[in-house]
């Protein structure tokens, strides 16, 4: 039997939990290992005036000091654009940013050394805010956008119209590892750099972008992740990039692993949105009209903005059909962190906004929200089946997943129950809701859609697997090998799972946009199949039959198809092709067909498919804190024929909690002189153990295998993050029914202050709407 | 106390016997651990925060025998663990997996793996104590399954009854800790005897006490320490005694004995203790610990006011006993007196005279309803008489001023009044006037204040059945 769509533990997982999983400060130490250690700017936006290292090398243990002028090659790290130096020379731009490096012979002595290094600064005003930097004119980018229909005659032909704005906070990725980098130079101008990176040959080429030299003298492997989810894609380069400028300076091995609140200080997270939108609907609560604004905080520099702008302005639609639309998006640049990838890559984003307005809608017209949702569905064929973008939803499984959530979480029943409940409990209130899910894989840029793979097989038949994807938890190698053990017909335990590295793989892709096992699966596929068209003809020769197209590759055996009982051993296969010199190692290479995008006309079809979910969230309020409880969750989920139904489900209610750790308690607190008061677990929380309810339903949907991908599989690495928009809405649900409001306003978090205070703003309006009613003559 | 040589200083870990040389022992035991090549125990904040470096020690159960603790390595100085048995995740397999590795390996109980040592010791510990639930994980963030993979490996592995080296070696092991002296560089004393702890304080005024290390442990590595007196040993402070009238508890008590112990004794003080920060902290913080650090947000403060608990402290010139309420002075500022260790907590158990009834409870409300710090918390004793008239009433809170603090006005407004929506409604006003919080990354000023009064209304709303008044 295949191992593909098996439960199959994560193939790292007996490392795990014995402790022997290396993660890239694991390993032992080469000798003479330095580290480095940042020296932070304490204003947001100043004029550097001067720094002063001298002091720092004083102490003891401490090496030198790295500061601009120490960067053999170009002293930037920017990946779209080149607007990121590594050191700052004339101005810094975000409070905290690294000015100087310093380097130790211990952690200790460096830190030691940075406290000393002092820096004159002229502080000049910053921009601290989206709505601050919209004020000051301050953008990265020209707006972008995507039209569709008439949007001014559709409002004027709409009953009803309403404006309004959502502001969302944006998150800290909080992966458990903290950024790290080895940088271990050679004597002869070569460096190989071990990094905690989702993107090896982007660390690659950034590093040899500093160090000035071609890329080939740099080779970056990741050895696995301890978490990444978006933020260790450009973020890990200008660690990597100042470790290597050390090691070019001193000739040592360096090593980087940043202290977490540096990490917290120093990283881009999570896009904050500000979406100011127009609405126009029918008195059925059908949306006609949308005009939408997109504003990204994209931070000080570029970085990834512009994709994740973009992602966001192509889920603005989420799962609905709107007739009319008007998307801007712009990408505001504040003297903040530069934001970057963070799960779902803008898509959440978008996403919340629209969701935001089908509730206003909805509670405008006095209808359920979950009806509202329901009639402005994508369905049908034509027009109200393609996006505002002109994608058709080929496969639209939006309605598949509504229903079958409705039915598993017994919607209808427990809505009708909680209403009952609400009737009877004054100071506290109990909401439901349901919210849809539609994502679209691929990465929006076209070019990025390609993955490569290199297998080598041994004479004693043991393989070693590569590929161009990066192992963060999600699962991926363990898929990969899956696919690898199906592909060759072999088991498990012959393959060897490589760690992923730039010489054997070279100009990846970064492990994102959910793609990592659609097109590294493609790639392992196609390298394993190579290698078995040569090894056939060999085995149709042990086995005396000529026809090389009928052997089958199972179990480690190898035999035609219509004489099963004849069989060879793998080994032996693999045995006799080494003795007859024919190759034992292939690569494997795969483009995502069928895709492609006109930035002209913002049409096209960026993704090859969608994936889609929906969740049911039943959270309960108190009245007098403002503080909830989620009681229950019900997803339904497309994950397509699932390569392994056990790393798919991690998937899902890991994204989920995710997500609800962004809407409802991880708040980033920045002061007005721009600093971050939030940089360390103790300050910013992330759900733990007890913020997950007993009743916590995941199913994947049942035969639906998707056409073109893997085996079948879908993609499930972001989707399900935006699941939890459920949480959100049940507790806009329970804060609604503290009173009677036709407006039920909810902060992005919604924390307990946040909550509390929506309440008493629908307690406010139901009183006035009370008096308003009661002051009418009758 | 015996003079220890450096060379005699050692701990155990898996079994080994670990000399500790040439390191000073305000090092914390995870960066010994990860210096020694023992990096399979992860560090994920350094702050007592995301349990990745939990480890589990050998320690005193509340019955006085040995057992696994769950504790944070990034928090302990290695001079807290001269002498104990310590195992990490290198440790628990024997051969095949252990039945919580076995479990969380199965059901796809890590992801990236990086959390996933310190909720393998998290489990350890409590598989041995019988105690294996959510509570058991509380002090381990992962950012990656969503815990639910974790949750079904915990009850997995709960089912099992522990029988193998581990337990055996519980029944063997001496938990007891011995005391020492170390007088190289970087000082570190653990007496048995309060006098002692006197002596040493009156010969090194520079001296600084240390418990459980939870708070103290944040500043290992910011600032130096260059003498440390550990009150683990000290048999004195570490006795709880109760009767009909009072609980007396030692200073240096860990939460989780006091937990346990005194369960079911002062609800409201349950009621804390279960959102007091996560097991591995709870294994070690003490009250005299969250006392003497003096926080305007420590938890337990409130609670203690509510119940008029009293203090013992103890110096060369005598003892003195004084209410907690005079004992704190301003931020972070309190009554004790060079050389004076807080010796105990003394609480009265009984009602006020003519009451007939007492209603208590406490309440923390934070960001996150697990392990974070107070935006307020807020504890309550009221006392009733037959006829529901208020005959006592404390309402202590946390969050909201320098200190921890008693609203006094209120409770004096509460006297004599009876006991129903109306005298809330009365006082809500008060509380909501009565102290002038700050706005900070945690919360406004005005939620704090909101919070100050709503959380009495929820107190009187939650009580009114039992109290037998009308909403
Ligand atoms: C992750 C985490 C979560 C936390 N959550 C909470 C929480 O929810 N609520 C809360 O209130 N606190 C919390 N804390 C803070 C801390 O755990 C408590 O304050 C705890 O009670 C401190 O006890 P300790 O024994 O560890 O003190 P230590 O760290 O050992 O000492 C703290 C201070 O008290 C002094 N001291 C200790 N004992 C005595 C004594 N007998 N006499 C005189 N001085 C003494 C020490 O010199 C030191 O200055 C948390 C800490 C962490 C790391
Ligand atoms: S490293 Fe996070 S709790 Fe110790
Ligand atoms: S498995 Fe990644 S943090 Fe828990």
């Amino acid at each position: 039997m295949s191992l593909v769509g098996q439960r199959k533990s994560h193939e790292s997982a007996e490392a795990h939990v014995s402790g022997k999983a290396v993660y890239t400060d694991d390993q032992r130490m080469p000798s003479g290992m330095l580290s480095i250690y940042p020296v932070l700017s304490p204003h947001a936006r100043a004029r550097i005036l001067s720094i002063d290292t001298a002091p720092a090398l004083d102490v003891d243990g401490v090496v030198t000091v790295l500061t601009a002028a120490d960067v053999p090659g170009t002293n930037d790290t920017g990946v779209i654009r080149q607007d990121e130096p590594l050191f700052p020379t004339d101005e810094v731009s975000y409070w905290g940013q690294a000015i100087a490096w310093v380097v130790g012979e211990t952690e200790d002595a460096a830190r030691l050394g940075a406290a000393k290094v002092t820096a004159e600064y002229e502080p000049l005003e910053a921009v601290l805010t989206i709505k601050g930097a919209i004020a000051a004119n301050s953008y990265h980018n020209d707006p972008q956008f995507i039209r569709r229909g008439e949007v001014d005659q559709a409002f004027a032909g709409s009953a009803h119209i309403i404006e309004g704005e959502l502001e969302m906070n944006g998150q800290d990725h909080f992966y458990l590892e903290t950024q790290a980098s080895w940088v271990v130079p050679d004597m002869e101008g070569n460096y190989l750099v071990y990094s905690s990176t989702q993107h090896p040959s982007e660390t690659q080429t950034i590093v040899a972008r500093v160090l000035g030299v071609p890329t080939n003298r740099v080779v970056c492997t990741c050895l696995r992740m301890g978490g990444g989810f978006g933020g260790k894609e450009s973020q890990a380069n200008p660690m990597a990039a100042a470790a290597a400028v050390a090691a070019y300076k001193t000739g040592c091995p360096v090593r980087v692993k940043l202290e977490r609140h540096h990490d917290m200080i120093l990283t881009g997270k999570r896009h904050g949105f500000l979406g100011q939108y127009k609405v126009g609907f029918d008195s059925e609560g059908k949306i006609l009209a949308l005009d939408v604004a997109l504003y990204a905080e994209g931070g000080w520099s570029l970085d990834l903005s512009p994709p994740v702008l973009m992602r966001a302005m192509l889920h603005v639609d989420n799962a609905y059909y709107i007739p009319n639309m008007l998307v801007r998006g712009l990408i505001v640049k504040t003297n903040r962190v530069s934001n970057t990838a963070y799960r779902g890559f803008g898509g959440p984003q978008g996403m919340l906004v629209i969701e935001d307005v089908v509730d206003r809608v909805a509670r405008h017209l006095n209808l359920p929200p979950d009806l509202v949702r329901d009639r402005n569905f994508y369905h049908g064929e034509g027009d109200s089946n393609t996006t505002h973008y002109g994608q058709v939803l080929v496969d639209n499984r939006i309605a598949r997943v509504w229903e079958e959530a409705k039915e598993r979480a017994s919607y209808a029943e427990r809505d009708a129950a909680i209403a009952e409940f609400n009737q009877q409990n004054r100071y506290k209130k109990r909401g439901l809701a349901i919210t849809p899910v539609k994502f679209g894989i691929s990465f929006n840029k076209v070019q990025y859609n390609q993955a490569g793979a290199l297998v080598h097989l041994y004479t004693d038949g043991s393989i070693q697997l590569n590929h161009g994807g990066t192992e963060m938890g999600q699962g991926l190698h363990t898929k990969m090998q899956q696919v690898a053990t199906r592909a060759l017909g072999v088991t498990l335990d012959r393959i060897r799972m490589m760690p992923t590295s730039t010489d054997k793989v070279p100009n990846t892709s970064a492990t994102a946009a959910s793609s990592g096992a659609d097109l590294n699966g493609q790639a392992v596929k196609n390298a394993c199949e190579i290698l078995k068209s040569r090894l056939a003809p060999v085995a149709a020769k042990l086995l005396d039959f000529d026809a090389a197209e009928e052997m089958v590759f199972e179990n480690n055996e190898v035999y035609c198809r219509t004489y099963p009982t004849a069989r060879v051993s793998f080994d032996a296969v693999v045995q006799q092709a080494y003795g007859d010199r024919i190759s034992l190692s292939a690569t494997g290479f795969y483009r995502t067909p069928m895709i492609h995008w006109d930035p002209v006309t913002a049409t096209g079809r960026p993704f090859y498919y969608f994936a889609y979910g929906a969740a049911v969230s039943e959270v309960e309020v108190d009245g007098f804190t403002g503080t909830f409880k989620l009681r229950q969750v019900d997803i339904v989920h497309d994950v397509g024929e699932s390569l392994n139904p056990l790393v798919d489900q991690g998937q899902i209610e890991g994204g989920f909690v995710q997500g609800m750790g962004w809407l409802t308690m991880e708040e980033l607190v920045w002061d007005d002189q721009g600093r971050l008061r939030t940089f360390a677990p103790s300050t910013y929380k992330i759900p733990t153990i007890s913020e997950i309810p007993e009743q916590f339903h995941v199913h994947l949907i049942e035969r639906a295998s998707q056409d073109g991908t893997i085996f079948g599989s879908k993609a499930v690495g972001e989707p399900p993050f935006m699941l939890a928009m459920a949480v959100r809405e049940a507790i806009r649900a329970a804060v609604a029914a503290f009173g009677n409001a036709p407006v039920v306003e909810l902060a992005a978090p919604a924390t307990p202050e946040a909550t509390l205070r929506a309440i008493a703003a629908v307690q406010q309006a139901t009183v006035s709407a009370e008096a308003a009613l009661s002051s009418t003559p009758v | 106390m015996t003079q220890q040589l450096e060379t005699q200083l050692a701990l155990t870990i898996n079994g080994d016997r670990v000399r500790l040389q040439n390191i000073p022992l305000t090092t914390t035991l995870l960066d010994f651990l990860r210096l020694t090549g023992r990096v399979g125990t992860k560090e994920g904040c350094g702050d007592g925060d995301c349990g990745a470096c939990t480890v589990a020690i050998v320690g005193t159960s509340v019955d006085g025998k040995p057992n696994y603790q769950a504790v944070n390595s990034c928090l302990i100085p290695l001079g807290s663990v001269v002498g104990r048995e310590v195992i990490t995740v290198e440790g628990v397999a024997n051969g095949k997996l252990h039945p919580v590795q076995e479990a969380m390996v199965k059901l796809g109980g890590s992801q990236c793996g990086y959390c996933t040592p310190g909720f393998i010791m998290s489990m350890f510990a409590a598989y041995y104590d019988g105690k294996l639930d959510d509570v058991a994980v509380e002090g381990n963030l992962c950012r990656c399954t969503g815990y639910l993979p974790i949750r079904r490996a915990a009850q997995a592995a709960a089912a099992e009854t522990p029988c193998d080296h581990f337990s055996d070696r519980l029944t063997e092991a001496d938990a007891d800790l011995m005391p020492y002296r170390f007088t190289g560089e970087g000082q570190f004393y653990r007496p048995t005897q309060l006098q002692e702890v006197l002596e040493l304080l009156r010969d090194h005024p520079d001296a600084t006490l240390v418990a459980g290390a939870t708070d103290l442990g944040l500043e290992l590595q910011r600032r130096e320490f260059p003498v440390m007196i550990s009150l683990e040993a000290v048999a004195d402070l570490k006795t709880l005694v109760q009767t009909d009238e009072f609980v007396k508890i030692g200073a240096a008590v860990p939460l989780s004995h006091i937990e346990t112990q005194l369960h079911g004794v002062f609800p409201c003080m349950d009621e804390m203790i279960h959102w007091f920060a996560a097991r591995q902290v709870r294994n070690r913080a003490t009250l005299g610990g969250n006392i003497g650090t003096a926080s305007p947000i420590g938890d337990l403060p409130p609670v203690l006011l509510a119940l008029d608990a009293e203090l013992k402290l103890v110096s060369l010139e005598g003892e003195r006993v004084m209410s907690l309420s005079r004992f704190f002075k301003g931020y972070r500022q309190t009554d004790l007196q060079p050389g004076e260790v807080i010796q105990s907590v003394w609480i009265p158990k009984g009602m006020m005279p003519g009451a007939t009834q007492r209603l208590t409870q406490s309440y923390k409300i934070g960001k996150r309803g697990t392990d974070d710090i107070s935006i307020v918390a807020a504890a309550y004793v009221v006392d009733l008489d037959s006829d529901k008239r208020v005959v006592h009433a404390r309402l202590g809170y946390g969050g909201v001023a320098a200190t921890p603090i008693r609203a006094s006005v209120v409770e004096e407004f509460l006297i004599g009044q009876p006991w129903n929506a109306d005298t809330v409604q009365q006082a809500k006003p008060m509380l909501y006037n009565a102290f002038t919080p700050l706005t900070d990354l945690r919360g406004s000023a005005d939620y704090r204040k909101m919070l100050v009064a709503n959380l009495f209304e929820k107190f009187f709303v939650e009580f009114a059945a039992a109290a037998g008044v009308e909403l």
